[in-house]
């Protein structure tokens, strides 16, 4: 698993990226009300916005964490917003992305280096 | 993830996402949590676990409870705050909604009056203050030339004095105000300001001081606990029953354990407050309310007494009288709606509603929004035209996207007071 310095997380499935956001970006969050995914088939830019999530008390863009396509989205988030703060490292993952450049993978931290930046 | 500017609060700026984004660049997402009027400049939560930027805020006596308790604090109005604790902010909404909630509300300001001053008091307000009787309080604005508003405020008549409690971020301006106009201005330095909230609450804070009991809706009261004097009002910013307890500074932490020892009692940040008071439809000082807003198109004109309006013993003779004494005659241009979003995304201060889903004209501006926890959906309030039919649906402009929202009766949540 790899992590972004924007508090996503990058899991590697069945030759797809799947993608989601930390623990911590999600209890900083607090309460998820709303979520707006992009539409399933798009390409997609590396830094491009492509999901809204909205808590209680915040609004924030997920941008996307490399290049391709998106080849599903987590539609039973869009009904349950809040599986964000329940289970936001398994059931709560926003997209899987077809890597068009796997390497762009390489920049990101791993669990050690992620948790020293936010402690 | 970036996370972008919400309720903009006083210095509402209705900032492209894209703008802020490229400031915070670097690595550091940011969290813009400016969440009331009281917030002041903006606030930043840095996601990275540096906190927030806490530098020169000033502490109120009940800052070490808050972060024993876990607090998140943040800024509020210069001073360092608990915006919530680890219960959550809805959790700790729904909390004070079924049973009792504690807010530390100490960064607002409280001021006396000689009680010979209640006159002049009439020269800055809108309020019948000469009619408010011994022990009772009423809600008043302090009004501008042009018919705006300065602040809202509570105004307590008490045996010796006249007791006022006004909005953090206003209290400066508040003070300079009142004595340009006023002999014998008092702030009170001394005194922190609990709220006690909730259905319950009546019941709680009886055991500790059981006088309470008999109060009703807007009493105020001096009364001993532990050999402390207490200053109490039964009214409250939540739409519930309840309290606001101004007590010593060296005692406010004693009094704070003390309620919540009681079973039922949770401590409650100041972000459950804002969707609290949302839910009642209650104005924010900065959003709903500001100088440019009549007090008759934000809908608070009770806050403008029988004696002070047209044909009242006291008709007139507040600042911007004439403007907010004809439109309670001929109506005003913009009213003040509650707003429920159709589908889940919230619409927040500063988004332009129109009246049709494409085209059409801009027709208002949300000036309070977000989701309201007791509803389990958005809710919001707009300043919009008067021209605009009552049935009409309109449109919140939410990320480009038009959303519908129809226009519905304030509050969100009707409330249960203690009359």
């Amino acid at each position: 698993m790899k992590f972004t310095e924007e508090h996503e997380w990058l899991r590697e499935e069945d030759g797809l990226i799947v993608v989601g956001i930390t623990e911590h970006a999600a209890t900083q969050l607090g309460d998820v009300v709303f979520i707006e995914l992009p539409e399933e088939g798009i390409e997609v830019t590396k830094d491009e916005d492509i999901v809204v999530i909205e808590s209680v008390k915040a609004a924030s863009d997920i941008m996307a964490p490399i290049d391709g396509e998106i080849v599903e989205v987590n539609g039973a988030l869009v009904d349950n917003p809040g599986k964000v703060n329940d289970d936001p490292l398994g059931d709560a993952w926003f997209f899987k992305i077809k890597a068009a450049d796997p390497s762009q993978m390489d920049e990101y931290m791993d669990e050690a280096a992620y948790k020293a930046m936010i402690e | 993830m970036i996370i972008r500017t919400l309720e903009s609060g006083a210095k509402r700026t209705r900032r492209r996402d894209n703008d802020l984004r490229r400031t915070d660049r670097g690595g550091i997402a940011s969290a813009h949590l400016a969440w009331v009027s009281d917030a002041g400049p903006d606030t930043r939560l840095d996601l990275n676990g540096k906190g927030p930027e806490m530098t020169d805020l000033l502490t109120l006596p009940l800052n070490a409870l808050h972060e024993e308790l876990g607090g998140k604090m943040v800024p509020f109005a210069g001073y360092a705050m608990p915006v919530q604790y680890p219960t959550g902010l809805m959790a700790e909404h729904l909390h004070v909604r079924e049973k009792a909630g504690l807010f530390d509300v100490s960064h607002m300001g409280q001021i006396l009056l000689p009680l010979s001053a209640d006159a002049a008091l009439e020269g800055l307000v809108p309020a019948d203050v000469l009619g408010l009787k011994n022990g009772r309080q009423r809600y008043g604005l302090f009004t501008n030339d042009s018919g705006g508003v300065l602040d809202d405020l509570m105004i307590a008549r008490r045996a010796d004095d006249l007791f006022l409690v006004v909005n953090a971020a206003c209290k400066d301006q508040d003070i300079a105000h009142l004595k340009a106009h006023i002999d014998g201005v008092q702030p009170v330095t001394d005194r922190a300001l609990l709220a006690l909230q909730g259905p319950l609450a009546g019941a709680a804070f009886a055991k500790l001081v059981p006088a309470v009991a008999d109060m009703k809706f807007m009493d105020v009261v001096q009364t001993d606990w532990n050999g402390t004097e207490l200053w109490i009002s039964r009214s409250g910013y939540t739409g519930e029953d309840g309290f606001e307890i101004s007590v010593p500074n060296d005692q406010a932490e004693g009094l704070a354990r003390a309620l919540l020892d009681i079973e039922d009692v949770l401590p409650i940040g100041l972000g459950a407050r804002d969707s609290l008071r949302m839910e009642a439809g209650m104005p924010l000082y900065g959003q709903d309310l500001t100088t440019e807003i009549s007090p008759v198109e934000a809908g608070v004109t009770f806050g403008i007494n029988k004696a002070r309006r047209t044909g009242g013993d006291r008709e007139g003779g507040f600042p911007g009288a004439d403007r907010i004494l004809t439109e309670m005659t001929d109506g005003a241009p913009r009213r003040r709606v509650g707003l429920r979003p159709e589908g889940r995304a919230p619409m927040r201060a500063g988004v332009p509603i129109f009246d049709a889903a494409e085209g059409g004209a801009e027709v208002g501006v949300v000036t309070s929004g977000g989701f309201g926890p007791s509803i389990g959906a958005p809710i919001a309030m707009g300043l919009i035209n008067s021209t605009v039919p009552e049935d009409a649906t309109l449109y919140g402009e939410v990320r480009g996207k038009r959303l519908p929202a129809s226009q519905v009766e304030l509050p969100f949540h009707k409330p249960d007071y203690k009359r």
